[in-house]
């Protein structure tokens, strides 16, 4: 097997998968603490156009993502105000996020159409990059491609090793025992989603500083549903989250390279395959109800209120 | 300390007093948001929301824009009554126009009165179409309609781009992506003279005065308040919520796809990639704000529609970016939930007592 012949497939998908991996993540997290967010979409635009504009002025790829994140954590802020302080409904307020975060970011981002940017900087690592093989395929991107490698496993030992981890699970298991042990539990709510927003906003930026490199109206094309799709899919285990993100990496650039092997399918159908896929992997995971319900946060979607 | 009170029922005056107070917010915050892009609130104001209404034409174009949202808006008010959360009416409303324009350019040559009722009942049935594969998936395999039918609005929007990029591409159009246009006997008929409103307006009336009638007369309603507000006693009834999600999501179906076929047979007069600016999402906030009740829906619908026709005015008038329409519409919809608390919550200032726990023990 020639080995640079498939390096450019795989390395598209990584970029393809590592958005989806922070999104979903940062998803996985706000829902296992008992919150629905559905507002990611809305979140990751936000984020994008924020980083572009924020690289745009500092010209500070770091500050790009830090604003990316800021953006998300305000965008979540309002999400979780409306939800946890005033016991609004999940469902329709996350859909608010997520119309409001397209209104929002094609407003901002007016301006920024047409700007190009190089690219956040491609990071070497001592020794691991000279590795045959491996180097160039995992060792070769950018800052936001190796956080997403750890991310997964920096969520799995927080969730399942650390003490914090467990209270926040204990929250989204039943708010009413954790409430009654005296843990806050609208505080660590909030704080879950506000993690989710922050990482939403990161998916953003690295959509619009690194996969597109600019910004476009509703560039995210659904990747916030995607990732809430693969929280499901991953019945809320961050490895799984991690190899979903994968797989659907891999099938968005099926795309790419299906041309250049000269299969004639119309373009447009091939990019309805993530969006297929999702339809598909939801039903092979959720037709088992047994499964869904051992796995999902119990107090999922439900809301708390201390004197009730 | 601001805190909540639980009411001991909820507030009816609230419940309609919620969107006159979330309008007002949004206009406060669309004041400051014009202030922060520097162009003077009373103008942008005026531009936005009076300006359009007066004039004749304006007012016609206020029916143009409203009836897709009064369509779609009262059939996804009755689902989400029903817990039933089908946000892919956007995608029906596209396979509504792809079956319906679809008829229209198959029956390019004919000229007969039936066209458009062809085009109608086609449309309906390609919305029921694409509505049906969340209903299906959700009764047989219990998938979430949320993201399947939302997941089936980037196919559809797929698929319009391919058919009006390929197959019904206009052959004299010079390589456009646009169908050819349709005739006289597969366009509405305007039903004011000098304007684009259409008689599609009317029959989005009819579907408010008939969904009213459905939701306040009959048992289906009745399941349906049921089952949304509490599914056990809704299953002791007996009552069905696998019946009530494929009713909910065909009407929804058949709503949007008329819908869309109304937009393409309607102002558009043919078929383009892009057919709505988000109808399918606007009018989910349309519902919230219409308090899930047709007439309500119906105001709300009108609302909506001077927001799209404010934001153009605005545009033209002022140069304002046309997204200031999109942040408007998200911004009703938070302030709406945000007031919604108002039903069921007082807010009190002061230090929490424990009256409540008290009130719950005794």
């Amino acid at each position: 097997m020639n080995f640079d012949l498939y390096l450019p497939t795989l390395l598209t998908i990584i970029t393809a998968a590592t958005p989806l991996v922070f999104a979903a993540m940062g998803e996985l997290v706000t829902e296992k603490s008992g919150v629905l967010n559905l507002g990611v979409e809305g979140m990751m635009l936000t984020g994008a156009v924020t980083g572009f504009a924020a690289v745009v002025v500092t010209d500070s790829a770091i500050l790009g993502c830090l604003a990316a994140m800021a953006a998300g954590m305000l965008t979540a802020l309002i999400f979780a105000f409306l939800v946890l302080g005033l016991q609004a409904s999940q469902v329709a307020t996350g859909l608010a996020l997520t119309l409001f975060g397209i209104g929002l970011s094609a407003l901002l981002g007016q301006d920024m159409v047409g700007i190009a940017y190089a690219g956040l900087p491609k990071l070497q690592l001592p020794i691991v990059s000279d590795l045959p093989v491996l180097g160039p395929l995992l060792f070769h991107h950018d800052a936001l491609v190796y956080l997403s490698f750890v991310l997964p496993a920096a969520v799995a030992w927080f969730l399942y090793r650390t003490r914090a981890g467990l209270i926040l699970r204990a929250v989204g298991d039943s708010h009413d025992a954790a409430h009654a042990i005296g843990y806050p539990v609208i505080a660590i709510r909030y704080m879950a989603t506000l993690f989710g927003g922050a990482m939403s906003g990161l998916a953003g930026a690295y959509l619009s500083l690194s996969y597109s490199t600019m910004w476009v109206e509703n560039m995210s094309a659904g990747r916030g549903w995607i990732a809430l799709a693969l929280v499901v899919f991953a019945t809320w285990r961050p490895w799984r989250v991690m190899f979903g993100a994968y797989l659907f990496g891999g099938i968005t650039i099926l795309q790419l390279y299906a041309q250049a092997f000269g299969i004639a399918v119309p373009s447009q159908f091939m990019t309805m395959l993530p969006y297929l896929a999702t339809i598909v992997v939801l039903v092979v995971i959720s037709r088992d109800e047994s499964r869904i319900r051992q796995n999902a946060p119990a107090c999922i979607g439900k809301p708390f209120h201390p004197s009730a | 300390m601001l805190r909540l009170e639980a009411r001991a029922e909820p507030s009816r005056a609230m419940i309609y007093l919620s969107p006159v107070f979330a309008l007002g917010l949004t206009l406060v915050a669309g004041v400051v948001l014009f202030e922060i892009m520097g162009v003077p609130a009373g103008d942008a104001l005026y531009a936005f929301f009076i300006e359009p209404l007066s004039s004749l034409y304006g007012l016609t174009e206020l029916g143009v824009k409203a009836t897709p949202l009064i369509l779609i808006g009262v059939a996804l008010a009755i689902g989400f009554r029903a817990n039933v959360w089908n946000i892919g009416a956007e995608g029906q409303l596209t396979l509504g126009a792809i079956f319906g324009g679809g008829v229209g350019l198959l029956l390019y040559d004919v000229d007969s009165k039936w066209v458009l009722p062809a085009m109608l009942l086609a449309a309906m049935l390609g919305g029921m179409l694409w509505a049906a594969i969340p209903a299906f998936l959700r009764t047989r395999f219990n998938t979430s309609e949320i993201l399947v039918s939302l997941m089936l609005t980037y196919v559809a929007t797929l698929l319009l781009s391919y058919l009006v990029h390929g197959p019904w591409r206009d052959p004299d159009g010079f390589n456009f992506p646009e169908s050819r246009m349709f005739h006289d006997a597969a366009s509405l008929p305007i039903i004011f003279p000098d304007s684009r409103l259409h008689i599609g307006f009317a029959l989005a009336l009819f579907v408010v005065v008939a969904a009213w009638f459905v939701i306040s007369r009959t048992l289906i309603g009745f399941q349906i308040q049921v089952i949304g507000r509490a599914p056990r006693a809704g299953a002791y009834a007996g009552f069905s919520h696998k019946k009530l999600i494929w009713m909910t999501l065909l009407f929804a179906g058949a709503a949007a796809g008329l819908a869309g076929v109304i937009e393409v047979s309607g102002p558009i007069g043919q078929l383009l990639p892009s057919i709505s600016p988000g109808y399918g999402f606007t009018a989910i906030i349309v519902a919230f704000v219409g308090r899930l009740h047709p007439v309500g829906v119906l105001l709300a619908s009108l609302l909506m529609a001077l927001s799209y026709l404010g934001g153009e005015n605005a545009q033209i008038s002022l140069n304002l970016p046309l997204a200031v329409t999109g942040v408007f519409q998200g911004l009703l919809l938070f302030m709406l939930l945000a007031c919604d608390v108002l039903i069921r919550y007082r807010i009190r200032i002061g230090p929490i007592v424990s009256k409540i726990d008290a009130g719950n023990t005794a």
